[in-house]
Parts: C-alpha cells; structure tokens; sequence
C-alpha cells in the first residue's frame, strides 16, 4: 500500500509544476462556463416552465463541471501509459514486485486530482462572486457539501476505474485509437459532459442513471445544488459505489489475464 | 501570373503527397475520420435532444439551429483541412522544421500550407452536409438565386475567417515559440459554440463577434437573411467581409517570418 502512495505522491507533484498550461486551462475554462450559461440562460428566457432543474441549480452545474474539468474528462488521459504498452517500457515496470493495475490507478488519480488543484480554485472564487442565477450558488445544506465531497470523489475513482479499463484493452488491440474514440465519446454524452442529464428525454434519462458513466459528474454535481430527492441519492451513491468495485474488479482479472500472454513491443 | 500558376501546380502536387502519405494508413485515417464525426456528432445530439424539450431558442427553430450548426461546421473543417499547417505550426517552430522551408526557393505560406492536408475532417464534413440538408428541407426557406449565393459566401468568408484565425495563431508562435492554448477559445470554442446563432449570446457578444472577430458576418446576419427576416441584398455579400481578418493575421505572419531567429538543432 505504502509504494502505491509514494507513486501517487509523486505523480501529484510532478503534475503541480505545469502552472503555466494550468493559467490557459483556467481561461479556456472560464470561457466555456460563460458561454454554456448563456446558453442555457436563453433557453431559459424562451420556456422556463420546460426547465427540469432550477436555472440557478444548471448554472452551479455547469461551473463546478468546469472546475472539476481534469477530474472527470474520460479523453484526458496519460499518454505516458499508452506509450509503454506501445513501445514496451512496460518490461520495466513488469520487472518490478508492484502491480501494474495499482501503479497505474493511484498514477492517474494522481494526475487527475494535480490537475484539479491547480485549476478549480481560481474557476470557483470567481464563479461564487457573479450575480445571482448565473454564478455558483452556495450548497443546498451542510449534509449536500458532505455528500458532494463524497460524491466527487467516488466519481474521481469511478473515471479512473474506466479509463483503466481502455489503458488495460490496449493490451489486446494494441493500437489503442479506435477504442479511445468510441469510449471516450460515449463517456462524455452519457455522463452528462454535453449536456446535464435531467435536460434528456425521462424514459431515456432512467437509463442512462443506470450506466457507469452516470456515476462520474452527474451525481455529484447535481447533489451540490439540491437537485435530486434523498432517496434519488441514496440510490445514486449505492450505484456509484457497484460502479467502482465492477469496473476495478472487471480491470484486474483482465489485466491479470493480459500480463500472462503479453507481448512487449518494440526492442 | 506565372508564379501563381507554378503555385497552383506546386500545391497539387502537396496535396497528392499527402493523400498518399495518408492512405499508407487506412485504418488510422479511417478511426480518425470517425472520431472527427462522433465528436461532432456528440454536440449534435446536445442539440437534439434540448429541442425534444424546448420548442425555440430566442425565436430559432430546431432546424434553423442546425442550418446554422452546419454551414459552420463546414466552414470549420474546411478551414482546418487546408490550413491545419498553421495550426500545428508550434512544432514546426519548436522543431526547427521552419529553417528547412526558409532555404527553399518558394514562398513560406505555400509550402506551411502544403505541409499538412488534414483530410480525416471529412468526417466532420459528412456530418456538416447531412445537417445542412436536413436544415434546408425542414427550415421553411423560399429559396432563389440570392440565397444560394449568399450560402457560398458565408462558406467561402468563413473558411477563410477561421483560416484567418489559425494563421493568427502560427504568427504568435513566433514570438512565444511554444503554441498559445488560449487562442483554442477562438478556434474550437467558434466551432463548439457556433452552433447556436450569436444573438443567443446576448447583446456584447453580439458586438464583439461582428467587429472584432468577425463570426456573425458569416453566421447570424446572414442567416437572418435566409430565413427571410432581412431583405437588404447587402446580406448576401456581408459573409465576404469576414476576409477582412486574413489582412492582420497575415501581416502578423509575416512580420513574425522578418524577426524569426531559429530554435531548432
């Protein structure tokens, strides 16, 4: 346990130096939040009553999705990961008494969680400090921060859990582009990246609260503001803790599997 | 007139090194070309989906928003097939590929140009054209000689608008040396925004994007045009003004290439 944590301390310092890309995501991000607002702000202005979360509540969602960006973003990933499968640096970490699907998990959360330290501060101030409906609002309740708090997190390691999985199948179909593309797509729609969920059709809605991708961002970000009923979240959060266990357990039988017959690329 | 010709034929000749070069990888172009189109196809289905619960978006329709979402969809990827030299530039810089280019005997732009024909945009471009057909037929537009010609502007000023904008942004490389992650906000944010049309932004943004960077000249005005709600003629020509912008970028280029000091090996 105690090398897995050194690994992620590492990695998380590492990922602390890169200030200056910190400063363009902050604008990129700032930029992004102004304008979805708007959007739903005119959508708001044309049929408030079609509206299936308080204008205030989309437009907390939407700026703690920004914040949050480098937590939940399934197509960032570590290239650092794809390249040693590829051009088989992964014979050295194979000869080390660690497990890889550890090494790899605590490496990007790690990265993930860096990243978000140096971005969401600067994102949340500023957004607490806009005019009423369309900046952050405060939290439901004390219990909705707690839950939010947890919530995020168990959403942080779900993201990592899937984008294990991708890193792992690469192992299999060796390029990795064609899987890439497909997961990461469909991770971003049906997380509620494009659009909140509540704002998709109800019968397609109570589907898609089953899949995986529901327990990234969707639960904890919508938590926040008070937008889903108590027993909603309890069920959420139960969802979101299956969620984890299935896709950490799915990835390390079939990176055990893999290490078994695996080639390694390159010389 | 002779050098243009021998550009031309020059260009040709990239292009075809390119398509070459590309299909050496049919599978790699072909997920390329899917991932262009699934990425687009996902603000597509925000879209869709919004308008399953909302009716209009200030006094737009479903199908006049993705008339709108598609010409300038295809714009974008337009502009990015022909000019994606400039928008990767940074390395070119960084690697001091550039050197190499400054000693041919042939012009910079011709050779950045040619350096990269990005045609895995077609995958955008399909679903640019299935929008827009979709948009026409369901938009309700009487349309005549005028109209279709406005169309072709509004392609032909926004391409080079955001070709414009990727030069820009090979010209600031040679000051930074390392690419500009903020000009992404002009760049994919026009695109990922540009679906709906700029008034839904409000009034400042309004302003901004006819007089600073010129995307409601080839995306609002004109479509009010299309959609009837403006007879003026002067609607049909405005997207072309929206060429105004290649004069400063390309200035911008150019005075970059005057005080260029290598930084490759």
């Amino acid at each position: 346990m105690k090398k897995y944590f050194s690994f992620f301390r590492m990695r998380f310092t590492l990922g602390l130096q890169y200030r200056v890309a910190a400063l363009a995501g902050i604008a990129t991000q700032f930029a992004w939040g102004f304008m979805e607002v708007m959007i739903f702000a005119a959508f708001y202005r044309g049929d408030k009553n079609a509206f299936p979360m308080s204008f205030s509540a989309t437009c907390s969602y939407i700026w703690l999705e920004q914040a949050f960006l480098a937590f939940f973003a399934t197509w960032m990933m570590d290239n650092e990961i794809f390249d040693s499968i590829l051009k088989g640096n992964i014979a050295y970490e194979l000869c080390r008494p660690i497990d890889i699907y550890n090494i790899w998990f605590s490496k990007s959360v790690a990265v993930r969680l860096s990243r978000a330290v140096l971005r969401c501060f600067p994102i949340l101030i500023v957004a607490a400090f806009l005019p009423a409906p369309y900046g952050l609002a405060k939290p439901e309740s004390c219990l909705h921060f707690c839950l939010f708090i947890l919530t995020l997190v168990l959403g942080l390691l779900v993201t990592a859990a899937f984008c294990m999985l991708i890193y792992i199948l690469t192992f299999y179909t060796i390029s990795p582009q064609g899987l890439r593309i497909l997961f990461t797509s469909a991770a971003d729609f049906f997380s509620g990246g494009v659009i909140p969920l509540p704002f998709f059709p109800e019968p397609l809605q109570n589907v898609i609260e089953l899949l995986p991708f529901a327990s990234m961002q969707n639960v904890s970000l919508r938590i926040y503001s008070g937008s889903m009923g108590p027993d909603k979240m309890e069920k959420a959060i139960l969802l979101q803790l299956f969620w984890l266990v299935t896709l950490i357990f799915t990835g390390k039988i079939l990176c055990r599997r893999a290490e078994k017959k695996i080639t390694v690329q390159g010389g | 007139m002779k050098k243009i010709i021998s550009d031309i034929k020059l260009y040709k000749h990239y292009i075809s090194i390119n398509l070459r070069c590309m299909m050496q990888y049919k599978t790699s172009f072909f997920l390329s070309a899917m991932g262009q189109f699934l990425t687009s196809f996902n603000v597509f289905l925000g879209i869709f989906f919004l308008f399953q619960r909302f009716s209009k978006v200030e006094g737009f329709t479903y199908s006049q928003v993705l008339l709108c979402f598609s010409i300038l969809l295809l714009e974008f990827s337009l502009a990015e097939t022909f000019a994606r030299g400039f928008d990767t530039f940074s390395e070119m810089v960084r690697q001091g590929e550039f050197d190499r280019i400054l000693v041919r005997p042939r012009g910079e732009i011709i050779q950045v140009l040619g350096s990269n024909f990005e045609l895995t945009r077609i995958g955008r471009m399909l679903q640019a054209l299935v929008m827009f057909f979709y948009g026409i037929l369901n938009s309700g537009i009487d349309w005549d000689l005028m109209k279709i010609l406005t169309v072709f502007c509004m392609i032909l000023g926004g391409t080079s608008l955001f070709a414009g904008l990727f030069i820009l942004q090979a010209g600031l490389c040679f000051f930074t040396l390392e690419g500009l992650e903020i000009m992404n906000i002009f760049t994919d944010g026009a695109r990922e925004f540009g679906k709906y049309p700029m008034a839904v932004y409000g009034r400042n943004m309004l302003f901004f994007t006819t007089f600073f960077i010129p995307y409601s000249l080839v995306q609002y005005y004109p479509l009010l045009y299309l959609l009837g709600r403006r007879a003026s003629p002067v609607y049909t020509i405005l997207p072309l003004a929206a060429m105004w912008f290649l004069l400063p970028s390309l200035a911008l280029w150019k005075l970059g290439v005057r005080r260029y000091t290598s930084s490759g090996s």
